[in-house]
């Protein structure tokens, strides 16, 4: 266990959402939990509109440590979000 | 993994490198347990046209930890339907030319009907479920890939829903 508190959420961005945001990931310092609304709302300060719209798009997944989840969730510092496009395998 | 079957052996590799069937299935000979009697093995290989569009690379990228955890969780699903003592899923990334082997499934039971439908099943979720992203390069520039309405489909046929993600 680190003794360091977490303040912050790190963001990831894979695939076609990392073209367009042009990072893989981002760090937002945050205090206490916040919502998802509140997190884009951060998100927003530092990208462009067009990437904005890029993450917000209807086929657009998020997952939380690396679990899939059905907003509304509210993140806590240290937890890891993700903003997947898209998946295909095989 | 279910009741039918307690000790099956699940491995999901995902790695840049390219494999050898001949190679895990000795290993598998090597590692089964004695009633052994069915191996059904998919071999995957990236082909050189997207519709008509010439493909010259295919550039996987994947979420580590989380894809491996999606592929688990697939052949989970695949362990609760069919008596399955082994399973083993490679997965590639990084960038493939055309041709190379992109993924391995090797589904081993002790009867064919469960090692045949267990690797078709994984093979359908591995289209819409695993965590993947596929960049198609050729001639006329990038594309991004998704799963097709058809895949969507067979996926949905197992659980019978229109596979809607």
């Amino acid at each position: 266990m680190s003794t360091v508190q977490a303040r912050e959420i790190r963001v990831l961005f894979f695939a076609s959402l990392r073209e367009a945001v042009e990072t893989d990931t981002l760090s937002i310092d945050i205090t206490g939990p916040v919502s998802l609304d509140e997190l884009l709302a951060r998100l927003k300060e530092r990208l462009p509109p067009t990437a904005m719209t890029a993450l917000t798009a209807e086929n657009v997944r998020l997952a939380v440590n690396q679990t899939l989840i059905n907003p509304p969730v509210m993140v806590q510092p240290g937890d890891e979000v993700a903003f997947l496009p898209p998946v295909t395998g095989g | 993994m279910t009741s039918n079957s307690p000790a099956c052996v699940v491995q999901v590799r995902i790695t840049e490198a390219d494999f050898d069937a001949g190679e895990e299935l000795q290993s598998l000979y090597a590692r089964a347990p004695g009633d052994l009697g069915a191996v059904a093995t998919f071999v995957g290989l990236v082909r050189d046209l997207a519709g008509d569009e010439p493909v010259s690379t295919l550039h996987l990228e994947h979420y580590p930890g989380m894809t491996e955890r999606s592929i688990e969780a697939i052949v989970e699903r695949a362990g609760e339907r069919w008596p399955l003592l082994d399973v083993l899923v490679v997965h590639r990334v990084g960038p493939l030319a055309p041709r190379a082997q992109i993924v391995y499934v090797q589904t081993a039971s002790s009867h064919r009907d469960a090692a045949f439908a267990a690797a078709e099943f994984i093979m359908d979720y591995l289209k819409t479920d695993a965590v993947f992203w596929k960049r198609e390069s050729g001639p006329s520039g990038e594309r991004w890939v998704e799963s097709t309405a058809a895949d969507r489909q067979r996926r949905g046929a197992w659980d019978g829903s229109d596979g809607a993600v």
